[in-house]
């Protein structure tokens, strides 16, 4: 009885607080920087495309629905030939973005993601790929690594010496 | 058996091993780097340490490296004591301490070896915070990456290339920490294995440079159990795809055949398969008129539709097979032409050469030894054959082969065999007896103890000699020069005192009287109660179960058509323009009224059919090959074939159909084909057997040929359509198109990949064998089809040819090979292509001068009616009075030889 009547005086309670509910969409609501919605491929601060076409997002993907093709530029430079994101089984885990060495792909604050057809959720590379950095903009990843990739040779990465001269008989 | 306790457990493992790889065959998790199962241990690199207690009152124990460590009875260790886990992590951090930030960029990335001992050994985070070392690298060829940061100085690779393949372009450079493993100069590496560091490299420092054009991960690569196309021998292949396309080839480890490795032609010549010749569509010529070439697509229906229009009366239709094709697509090509129609193939005189081989190796007491038993002969002759460009991996075996006998110099020291930088102290250069006699220099003329170049017919006759020296009842040659005399007596003498001899020979010849000689040493050394092998090596990877089917030689089947009996010509995978004279397949191709070729690559003799159906390659192919050996393997399809093609024997069960030729048995399936071979030829017994049947279930499931870490499956189909298909089915064999089924250790026939949990790299393999380097946990993989009559001594052959005698105007023209080039499908891909040679005219230097010619000058060749225009290349091996001309090479096919040839004047 006395139980009743507390959850009738809750109900009660609650009738009178402010709304939780938004009128969506002409009130957008507040997202936290962290919020996992629609993947982005994003550029190193060269400009430069940031996916080295690892595989790693693919492997780590739940939903396998990350596909790509692994190529390379004249130099060396490892690139993906193409990247493919089907989000109609995309389940926005952020497992991808945990799994890239370098910051590529990340998810971003858009989770407006309707379409009528599901062949729509299809994303290409030229679809994922941003004209910026996104989060974690001074990372480059080619400058850290030990290949050489055209725009930097072998010794001349961040935190190399120089290329060691196999000839010399110093100690 | 010795007694030895592991953290306080007992075990018992064979005697004479060391502790690494017993407790590795035990299935603890030791890591290591430096140890390799096959080229032993040198104790370099420190990773393999574990504690070692006098007996079982010593607490404090000593750290020793497990790799240079005996496992004797009573021995006491601890693989998980503090202090040693301690020392590995030290160990593995000073290894990565120069190591670069590279795995997401680095092909070796998810099959590393690095990475599993890492991570094994829990270096987890990197406080190393100065610079690092760099290198750089070269440019080694077509085949091979090099990028030198991510060396570990483990010494593997050296070790490999020069100690175990004896290659000479590759060293370890630089003093200090500035060691550097590469050539002297950038250059192509010229080894036949080169392509074995990419495995036996636990790094990414050499990659595998054919992958990295389309690179995809290892655990993103649907895998196959294969057979190698590309020689006699039947190596064990693990067939790579993703996105439909053939990635790459990995070593798939047997234990009797190839083991740890593979040749370069092997592991890099997959790529025709996705090449610019591929078919992939039927191709047919409504009008009939064949000269201008123009070949259009029709789609499958329309093809088989034509045969309907084409008479199949089966007296006037010949089916032409192919020794590179399965058993089971030549068995029904046979079936559905007849087998009086059927012709194996192979030209006439080459016939006759396998027949022969095949009578010997059955009727004689000598058994065709596997590359393993090669590896444990003691004393080798071979016959006029370059082992290292017609079958390769035998030579890599005839290698170790010569480290049999000086073996006995460690055994005497009571040094143990898997101490191989003690063993190569006490050993120093001393080899073992390998003696080569061949028409010109091969690839294992530096091991020989003794090379001579002669012609084939003296090569024959010193045979005879040999034989006749062992046991005087076999012929002897009267006649021979005492060079050759002596010769022969000081071979005899090392066979004879040698405990598992072994012959050498094979086709290359093209002489019967060689390959005669050959079997007249061996059975001569068997009756001297030695257990002799007689290896005979063939030239493509189903030569031998091809003659074992049998049928019309190619000669036989060009003067029925000629003779006007023929109507149409059914060839399969076989291009008969390599087989025979230009003129003389043109003249027989024309006089068909319907040439219809079941082939994957575009050829001469496609181009001038009226209809072509698209089969599937190796890698798209589910049959059985029979190695040089007699042993019987059975290759897998790593994908379906796509769009209209589709495996050869498909083929032809729909013309079957489409014909209305209804018979008894649905040859449909491949367990029908192979009972009806069976059936057909005793020698086949036991084909259903050679892998487990189509029905076999593991906890009833299949085995998966992808990886249970495969990506993208919603998403690689996508841009196609969004609704994933399902996984094509596979009728014809306990492999599936997935990633679902068991996942333990299969039978070995059917094993897709090497991987273990914490085993990512192919060292994984480790955990597929009952002991290291021993047999596989599944079981053996193949059969052996030809066993040696030990009740028989063989009648020894007494035919003699004439000595080589020489005058100055007939010279006798011989095959020279190329393990790149003279093998047509691996030349047909981009990075063999870059190492064939350009075609020549070998000449020795005297020989040459005699013709006023220099090396480089065009010469005139005439071969009956062929003639050849081309540059001059001093052989200094060269017999004299002989010409080398290269096999199959791209203009040069269909040039059979040996034959008699004309320089002429200019
Ligand atoms: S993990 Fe990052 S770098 Fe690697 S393929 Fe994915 S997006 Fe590219
Ligand atoms: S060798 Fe192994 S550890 Fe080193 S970069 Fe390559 S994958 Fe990473
Ligand atoms: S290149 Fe590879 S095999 Fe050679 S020493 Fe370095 S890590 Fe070892
Ligand atoms: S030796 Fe022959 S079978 Fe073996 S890998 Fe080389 S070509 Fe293939
Ligand atoms: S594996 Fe034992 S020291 Fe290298």
């Amino acid at each position: 009885m006395l139980s009743l009547v507390k959850g009738i005086w809750t109900v009660f309670k609650h009738s009178i607080r402010k709304r939780e509910t938004v009128l969506y969409p002409e009130e957008k609501p507040s997202l936290h920087p962290r919020w996992r919605g629609r993947i982005i491929l994003s550029r190193d601060p060269d400009g430069e495309e940031r996916c080295v076409a690892c595989y790693l997002c693919a492997a780590a993907c739940p939903a396998d629905c990350i596909a790509l093709q692994a190529t390379q530029d004249e130099h060396g430079r490892r690139y993906p030939e193409f990247f493919r994101i089907n989000f109609s089984r995309c389940i926005f885990c952020g497992f991808c973005e945990e799994a890239c060495p370098t910051y590529a792909i990340q998810l971003t604050n858009d989770f407006e993601m309707g379409e009528y057809h599901r062949h729509n959720f299809v994303y290409e590379k030229e679809h994922l790929l941003i004209n910026g950095s996104g989060k974690h903009p001074e990372y480059n990843f080619y400058r850290v690594s030990g290949v050489s990739v055209g725009a930097k040779d072998s010794g001349e990465g961040e935190n190399e010496e120089p290329p060691v001269d196999i000839h010399s008989l110093m100690p | 058996m010795a007694r030895i306790y592991i953290d306080n457990v007992q075990y018992e493992v064979p005697e004479g091993q060391n502790i690494l790889s017993a407790c590795l065959s035990l299935g603890f998790d030791i890591p290591y780097f430096c140890w390799h199962p096959a080229l032993r241990s040198v104790g370099s690199c420190r990773m393999c340490a574990v504690k070692q207690f006098r007996d079982e009152n010593d607490a404090r124990g000593h750290i020793v490296m497990s790799c240079m460590t005996p496992a004797d009875d009573g021995t006491r260790i601890s693989i998980d004591d503090n202090d040693v886990r301690e020392f590995r992590a030290g160990v593995i951090e000073w290894l990565m301490i120069n190591h670069p930030h590279d795995c997401p960029v680095c092909d070796e990335g998810g099959e590393c070896h690095l990475q599993d001992m890492t991570v094994m050994s829990g270096h987890v985070y990197r406080r190393y915070r100065f610079k690092k070392r760099t290198y750089l690298n070269q440019n080694l060829g077509p085949f091979i990456n090099h990028e030198m940061n991510r060396c570990i100085q483990c010494y593997r690779c050296v070790r490999f290339y020069r100690d175990y393949a004896g290659g000479r372009d590759f060293n370890v450079f630089g003093i200090n920490n500035r060691i550097y493993f590469g050539r002297c100069n950038d250059g192509t590496l010229e080894n036949e294995f080169s392509g074995n560091l990419v495995e036996v490299c636990p790094t990414g420092v050499f990659t595998d440079k054919t992958l990295r054009k389309h690179y995809a991960r290892k655990w993103d690569m649907q895998t196959a159990p294969s057979i190698c196309p590309h020689c006699g021998l039947g190596c064990n292949i693990i067939v790579g795809e993703r996105y439909g396309s053939l990635r790459r080839i990995l070593n798939k480890y047997n234990h009797d055949v190839n083991g740890y490795f593979l040749c370069d032609r092997g592991r890099f010549g997959y790529e025709f398969v996705d090449g610019p010749s591929r078919i992939r569509q039927p191709l047919s010529r409504h009008d009939g008129d064949r000269s201008d070439g123009s070949l259009k697509a029709v789609e499958k229906k329309e093809a088989l539709d034509l045969f309907k229009g084409i008479s199949m009366d089966s007296a006037r239709t010949l089916g032409i097979g192919s020794p590179r094709a399965t058993l089971e697509a030549n068995f029904s090509l046979r079936q559905l032409v007849g087998a009086e129609n059927f012709c194996c193939g192979m030209s006439e005189h080459e016939e006759r050469l396998v027949s022969s081989i095949i009578d010997i190796l059955r009727n004689g007491p000598t058994y065709s030894p596997s590359l393993r038993d090669v590896e444990m002969c003691d004393a080798v002759l071979i016959l006029g054959e370059d082992v290292t460009n017609v079958a390769p991996r035998m030579a890599l075996s005839l290698r170790q082969s010569v480290r049999e006998k000086p073996m006995e110099i460690a055994d005497s020291l009571r040094i143990p065999r898997w101490a191989d930088a003690s063993v190569r102290q006490a050993v120093q250069d001393e080899k073992g007896p390998l003696f080569i006699v061949s028409p010109m220099g091969s690839g294992l003329d530096d091991i020989a103890a003794r090379t001579l170049h002669i012609a084939p017919d003296d090569i024959a006759r010193l045979g005879f000699q040999v034989a006749h020296e062992i046991d005087p009842d076999s012929p002897p040659v009267l006649d021979l020069p005492d060079e050759l005399g002596r010769f022969a007596a000081h071979i005899s003498a090392a066979l004879k005192s040698s405990r598992r001899p072994l012959i050498v020979s094979g086709t290359s010849c093209g002489t019967l009287s060689v390959i005669q000689a050959a079997a007249n040493i061996a059975w001569s050394l068997s009756r001297t109660e030695r257990i002799a092998a007689l290896s005979y090596t063939l030239p493509e990877c189903n030569t031998l179960g091809l003659r074992l089917i049998g049928g019309l030689s190619m000669t036989d089947c060009f003067q029925k058509v000629l003779s006007g009996e023929v109507d149409s010509l059914i060839i399969l995978e076989n291009d008969l323009y390599r087989r025979a004279e230009a003129l003389l397949v043109k003249g027989v191709l024309a006089k068909c009224k319907h040439v219809i070729v079941i082939d994957h690559i575009l050829n001469r003799t496609g181009k001038e059919s009226d209809l072509i159906l698209p089969a599937g390659t190796f890698a798209e192919t589910t049959g059985t090959l029979v190695s040089s050996e007699g042993r019987c393997q059975r290759q897998f399809s790593v994908m379906p074939p796509a769009g209209q093609t589709q495996e050869s024997r498909i083929w032809i069960s729909d013309v079957m159909a489409a014909l209305g030729k209804d018979s008894a048995v649905n040859y449909s399936t491949i367990e029908n084909i192979a009972s009806e071979i069976a059936r057909e030829f005793p020698v086949f017994k036991d084909l259903t057997e050679v892998s487990p049947p189509v029905n076999f279930r593991v906890f009833g499931q299949k085995i998966p040929r992808q990886a249970h870490r495969y990506s993208g499956r919603t998403a690689m189909p996508a841009n196609v359509t969004v609704h994933e298909p399902k996984p094509p089915d596979d009728p014809e064999s306990p492999l599936s198109f997935s990633m679902e089924g068991y996942s333990g250790i299969p039978p070995a026939s059917v094993t897709p990949r090497f991987w273990a949990p914490s085993w990512n790299s192919c060292q994984a393999v480790n955990k597929f064998q009952k002991e290291i380097a021993g047999v596989s946990t599944g079981g053996d993989s193949g059969k052996r089809l030809i066993e040696p009559l030990t009740t028989e001594n063989g009648v020894y052959f007494s035919e003699l040819p004439e000595a080589f005698n020489f005058d100055n105007t007939k010279w006798v023209v011989i095959q020279s090979f190329h393990i790149f080039g003279s093998e047509e499908l691996s030349s047909l891909g981009d990075s063999v292509s870059q190492r064939i040679p350009n075609p020549y005219i070998g000449l020795n230097g005297d020989d040459a001068a005699s013709l006023g010619k220099d090396n480089g000058c065009m010469a005139q060749l005439i071969i009956g009616n062929v003639s050849l225009k081309l540059p001059v290349r001093i052989i200094p091996t060269l017999c004299s009075g002989l010409i080398a001309l290269p096999v199959g090479i791209p203009g040069l096919e269909g040039v059979n030889l040996p034959a008699m040839g004309k320089i002429m004047e200019d």
